[in-house]
């Protein structure tokens, strides 16, 4: 790390921004802390954060109106962290442009890796058209997936749904997101389409179908690929 | 005993106290009262809201017709106005009074002009009085004005003095109820001069107002009878005063008079004439109507709602009841009900059929009455012609087709007889005749019996009785017995009929009995206020073929905005406006009735014991006839008392399930104070211990752990109280979508790595298992607990094995473990709130397998558990899915 990077965090208890605080320091992380949605979108345009994390429970505004105004100019990922755990409210959030949703109480070594993966994939180029993790590699070009150096039959389907989820790597994509985006709007109730079609991908893909590593189920929200 | 004496009688002590209650939360009512128009009612009423305005009330007008007075018009000026709201009533706009704006409005007192006034069509109500009415309940006082000839009591006499028929008139009870009456009295002299001075109407009308109506002798008459109603009125007054006061005084108390009406117009004339009877009397008056063997014709039906309708505008509460023997009936019920004086009409009755059918009604009468009182009041000319129709109508109802009939059948049996004429002879074929005749009885009216007896008669006498082919008769006994056939055979023709039509009306009241008793049965087995919505509905559509829409009250005690589901008609908005009138004010309106009947549907009330259920709104095609109503009113109080047990069993429900909410509360209290006060001791000393003293980096390590431990153990139960919580407010909905049940096994699987390290967990599932429709969190919570349970319950090392499989129409999940499984005793208790296993470890809440069976019986599923055969605990689960086509799943995949 060149210099260190800033994170944002909007959250209005105090003993949360301070775990975070010790933690992220202790990380490398220059941290910025902001109690209210306000004061949380003043400091996202000021301090420049690389990532925010951000609370859905804030005192003056909903959180999902301060995801709103920050999508609509900020680029970089945005962490929700949340005591709401229902799908409902983690679709919502998703939905409205939150690359990843943890809920409190959270485990501080999941976090940290949540945050490398969002914030690698927001620094990772574009340029390069394979995309590999282990053994599995995606080019995008050709079309053409190997793992352990074979190249595994996939039909177009399925490789849309695996580029796709591989291109999001670390981000939970949500199944209308999925389905909207690989067979159009017409099917956004159509899940059962996405099980067989994951079903048969892990199978494919992944070392062992039964205990996936690659692609993994985020109950009731959607799909998440880990590299 | 002068102190017994002069004790008020209670009842009427009780209503008097129950009528001043009622009237302090209603609005009062001031009559300016005269015997004819132009004495200055609206000029002497406009006064004296002067003197009160002066006085500082808030006077508004309501509706003033200053008839273009200049006095008046000016007196008004003084008001504030309400605007009239205009209708618009076959291309021409009317005006009305704005009831709505008036009573939002909210002034101490009201003027409106004319209280007898009928309203255009497309008001509210059909009479002005039932608009002031409203007023009145909304604590609004009124000044209103009323001519005599506008009491119903009195219209027809007013009628027959100036031979002019009053049309619109007020129900007595408005103005014996009032609160205030004022007498606007001018002498006739007086009146007759403002009247050609052109005070009253314009000079051209005036002239032909006096000669027709305005008549020195009419005036007279009718001031009298004005003066003479507030008389009876002050006397009734000081009766109610002197009751209340307990002042003892020589008034006619415990005069009671029953007046017995029927289907004739006659009969509106003897409740007039039964109503002013009271009034000098002071007497309680009640109205019988007995229902016989007799079938109404349409006309008379109508007649007879229009009697009932009247008396109920008397004041007359009437009773209807079923008798054969009309005498009996009236005397058995003035007996019961202690009734001093029974007031009849007099039968005209100069006919054959009557005389059988009434026989001497009125001596009869008065041999049964005992010391009952029996008035007997007269027919005057008109109702005279109108009953002498009325005799012959009702009996020969029957149709044209029945009348051949009875001809073709006496002829065929004619022909029978005269062919073995021969062999039996000319007398026998009478009894032959006879016998047909009160056969055909059994099947026909009075009419067409009448036409057997007689062409029968007539047949016997042309072809059998000699000499034959002639009408005459030799011998005399023969035409003694030609007349004694004809009256034979009419006599038994109409005893049967009329039997037949008893039984009829027994028959049918049978069937309306079995009714009742159907719908009551059906009733009782309904679930819930849908399931009763729907027998009414159809009963309805049964017993009345009439289409109907039941809308109940909420709990907040409001009408609800929709219907109940299995109504068989739709209503508009402006259906519901009538329908929470007419829950409001617990009184029918709509079609048929005089409150609001520009819709389509009459509505009625659903009355229950305290207070209304809802309204049910009906389309019918006529209104119903007197006997119907009974049966519709016993129909409904079936159907409100089965809504009103419903609404209370729902309160008891509610209260049950907060005293349950309490119960869980206090074991709550109990169960949960101790499972979170251990992690946070933990916590609070291992941290403290870190804090405060230097321990080696290992003994550190384990401390941390124990915070993490004990952190989990707290999160975990956080996490068991909010699905209980969501569980208990019923707050789980399922919401199924396909899921591949290796996703599920695989994340339980996945967040149960710390706890599952010492055991081993083994998943089955078929290679053809299909995508399932299931709620996937709610799935998961359920395995995820079920494994946490094994773990908690079984030793380190023990295989753990989760088989997931579907079978018809079934999702089968089975957890089941080699440990040491359940006790008989506790199988029954395993899914009880806060049970834990007498072997369990410590952390577990007890909440882990009733939030289980929770979430199973959510989306209609069935859990039980119970002991392997080699030992061991099994929990078994079957869920109601869908499926996804597997074919189809291939082909998706392959293409």
């Amino acid at each position: 790390m060149n210099k260190a990077e800033t994170i944002l965090i909007i959250d209005d208890e105090v003993q949360i921004r301070r775990l975070l605080e010790i933690t992220l320091s202790a990380n490398g992380y220059k941290i910025s802390e902001a109690s209210t949605g306000k004061e949380g979108l003043i400091h996202a345009a000021t301090v420049h954060p690389v990532l925010i994390i951000l609370d859905l429970g804030l005192p003056d505004t909903d959180g999902i109106e301060i995801l709103k105004k920050l999508r609509e100019w900020y680029q970089k990922p945005i962490l929700i962290l949340s005591v709401r755990s229902s799908e409902d409210d983690i679709i919502r959030a998703l939905d409205h442009g939150a690359n990843d949703y943890l809920t409190k109480p959270f485990r501080t070594g999941e976090l940290l890796a949540r945050i490398r993966v969002a914030i690698r994939q927001s620094m990772g180029s574009a340029e390069d058209p394979t995309l590999t993790f282990g053994s599995l590699s995606i080019d995008l070009a050709s079309h053409i997936v190997k793992k352990n150096n074979e190249i595994i039959k996939l039909t177009s389907t399925e490789f849309s749904l695996l580029a796709l989820l591989a291109k999001n790597e670390g981000r939970v994509l949500t199944h209308q997101f999925i389905l909207k985006e690989i067979w159009g709007m017409g099917y956004l109730e159509q899940t059962q389409y996405l099980r067989v079609f994951m079903a048969q991908l892990r199978k494919k893909i992944e070392d062992n179908p039964t205990k996936p590593k690659l692609l993994n189920t985020e109950s009731g929200i959607g799909y998440r690929f880990v590299g | 005993m002068e102190s017994v004496d002069s004790r008020p009688d209670p009842d009427e002590l009780l209503a008097s106290i129950i009528q001043d209650e009622e009237k302090s939360k209603r609005g009062k009512l001031k009559i300016f009262f005269g015997m004819c128009a132009g004495v200055g009612k609206t000029y002497t009423m406009l006064q004296a809201a002067k003197v009160e305005k002066q006085k500082g009330s808030d006077i508004i007008v309501g509706y003033i017709e200053t008839h273009n007075r200049h006095e008046t018009a000016i007196l008004v000026e003084g008001f504030e106005l309400i605007p009239r709201k205009k209708h618009d009533y076959k291309s021409a706009s009317v005006e009305e009074m704005d009831l709505d704006t008036i009573i939002s409005r909210k002034p101490q007192i009201v003027l409106v002009d004319e209280l007898a006034h009928t309203n255009a069509p497309g008001s509210r109500h059909t009479k002005r009085y039932q608009d002031v009415l409203e007023i009145l309940e909304n604590g609004i006082n009124v000044y209103t004005t009323v001519n005599v000839q506008h009491l119903e009591s009195r219209s027809e006499t007013v009628a027959q003095i100036t031979g002019i028929t009053v049309r619109e008139t007020i129900p007595d009870e408005i103005f014996e109820n009032a609160d205030e009456v004022e007498v606007v009295d001018l002498s006739p002299d007086e009146l007759l001069q403002r009247l050609s001075e052109g005070k009253v109407y314009a000079p051209e009308r005036s002239r032909e107002a006096i000669e027709n109506f305005f008549r020195k002798g009419n005036i007279t008459a009718l001031r009298e009878m004005a003066l003479r109603i507030v008389a009876d009125r002050v006397d009734k007054q000081l009766h109610d005063y002197m009751q209340q006061k307990r002042i003892r005084g020589p008034w006619k108390s415990g005069s009671h008079l029953l007046v017995a009406i029927d289907y004739r117009v006659q009969s509106t004339r003897l409740l007039r004439w039964a109503k002013n009877l009271s009034y000098s009397m002071g007497a309680n008056i009640q109205a019988i109507y007995v229902e016989t063997s007799h079938q109404l014709s349409p006309k008379e039906n109508d007649q007879l709602n229009k009697n009932i309708n009247l008396a109920k505008q008397l004041g007359i509460k009437v009773r209807i009841v079923t008798n054969y023997d009309v005498v009996s009936a009236i005397v058995d019920f003035a007996q019961k009900e202690n009734a001093t004086h029974i007031i009849v009409g007099k039968p005209r009755v100069r006919n054959l059929f009557a005389m059988l059918r009434l026989g001497s009604f009125v001596n009869k009468l008065i041999r049964y009455s005992g010391n009952i009182d029996v008035y007997i009041l007269g027919a005057d000319n008109q109702a005279k012609g109108r009953y002498r129709e009325k005799v012959f109508v009702p009996s020969f109802t029957s149709t044209f087709k029945e009348y051949l009939a009875v001809i073709f059948l006496v002829f065929l049996s004619s022909i029978s007889c005269y062919l073995v004429r021969d062999f039996i002879g000319y007398q026998i074929v009478s009894f032959g005749l006879l016998f047909i005749v009160s056969i055909l009885a059994i099947f026909f009216g009075p009419g067409p019996i009448f036409l057997a007896a007689a062409s029968s008669a007539l047949i016997w006498d042309y072809f059998f009785i000699p000499p034959q082919f002639t009408l005459h008769i030799d011998k005399p006994e023969d035409v003694l017995m030609l007349i004694m056939f004809f009256f034979i055979a009419l006599l038994n023709g109409i005893l049967t009929s009329r039997v037949r039509r008893q039984e009829q009306k027994t028959r049918i009241r049978e069937e309306r009995t079995q009714a009742l008793y159907q719908l009551t049965k059906e009733l009782n087995t309904a679930a819930g206020m849908d399931g009763v919505s729907r027998i009414a509905v159809n009963y309805v559509q049964k017993y009345f073929t009439l289409d109907s829409a039941i809308i109940l009250k909420t709990e907040l005690g409001k009408l609800d905005s929709t219907v109940q589901d299995g109504s068989s008609i739709s209503l508009s908005e402006n259906d519901f406006s009538v329908a929470n009138w007419v829950f409001k004010h617990s009184s029918i309106a709509g079609k048929f009735t005089d409150t609001l009947p520009s819709g389509l549907f009459t509505f009625f009330p659903l009355a229950g014991n305290n207070g209304n259920m809802g309204v049910i709104a009906v389309e019918l095609h006529r209104f119903f006839t007197q006997g119907e109503e009974q049966f519709w009113d016993a129909f409904l109080s079936q159907i409100s008392g089965k809504y009103e047990r419903e609404f209370l069993r729902n309160a008891a429900k509610n209260t049950y399930i907060l005293s349950e909410s309490e119960k869980l509360y206090k074991t709550l209290f109990n169960s949960i104070s101790h499972e979170l006060r251990i992690p946070v001791a933990t916590i609070l000393g291992a941290s403290d211990t870190l804090i405060s003293q230097s321990y080696p980096e290992e003994t550190r390590q384990k401390l941390y752990n124990e915070i993490s431990i004990a952190s989990i153990r707290l999160n975990r139960l956080i996490e068991n109280l909010l699905n209980m919580s969501r569980l208990e407010s019923g707050h789980i909905t399922p919401r199924p979508d396909w899921c591949d049940v290796h996703d599920i096994s695989n994340n339980v699987a996945e967040t149960l790595q710390t706890e599952l390290k010492s055991f081993k967990l083994t998943t089955v599932i078929p290679q053809d298992m299909p995508l399932v429709k299931v709620d996937f969190g709610l799935i998961e919570q359920v395995l995820h607990n079920l494994i946490l349970n094994a773990t908690q319950n079984v030793p380190p090392g023990t295989i753990i094995r989760l088989k997931i499989f579907y079978d018809n129409g079934l999702l089968n999940l089975q957890v089941m473990d080699r440990g040491p499984g359940f006790l008989a005793s506790e199988l029954n208790f395993v899914f009880d709130k806060f049970y834990r296993g007498k072997d369990a470890k410590t952390g577990g809440t007890g909440l882990g397998l009733s939030i289980v069976k929770g979430f199973v019986a959510a989306q209609a599923g069935t859990i039980t558990a119970e002991n392997r055969e080699n030992g061991g605990a099994k929990f078994i689960i079957k869920i109601p899915v869908e499926i996804a086509d597997l074919n189809q799943q291939k082909k998706l995949v392959q293409g």
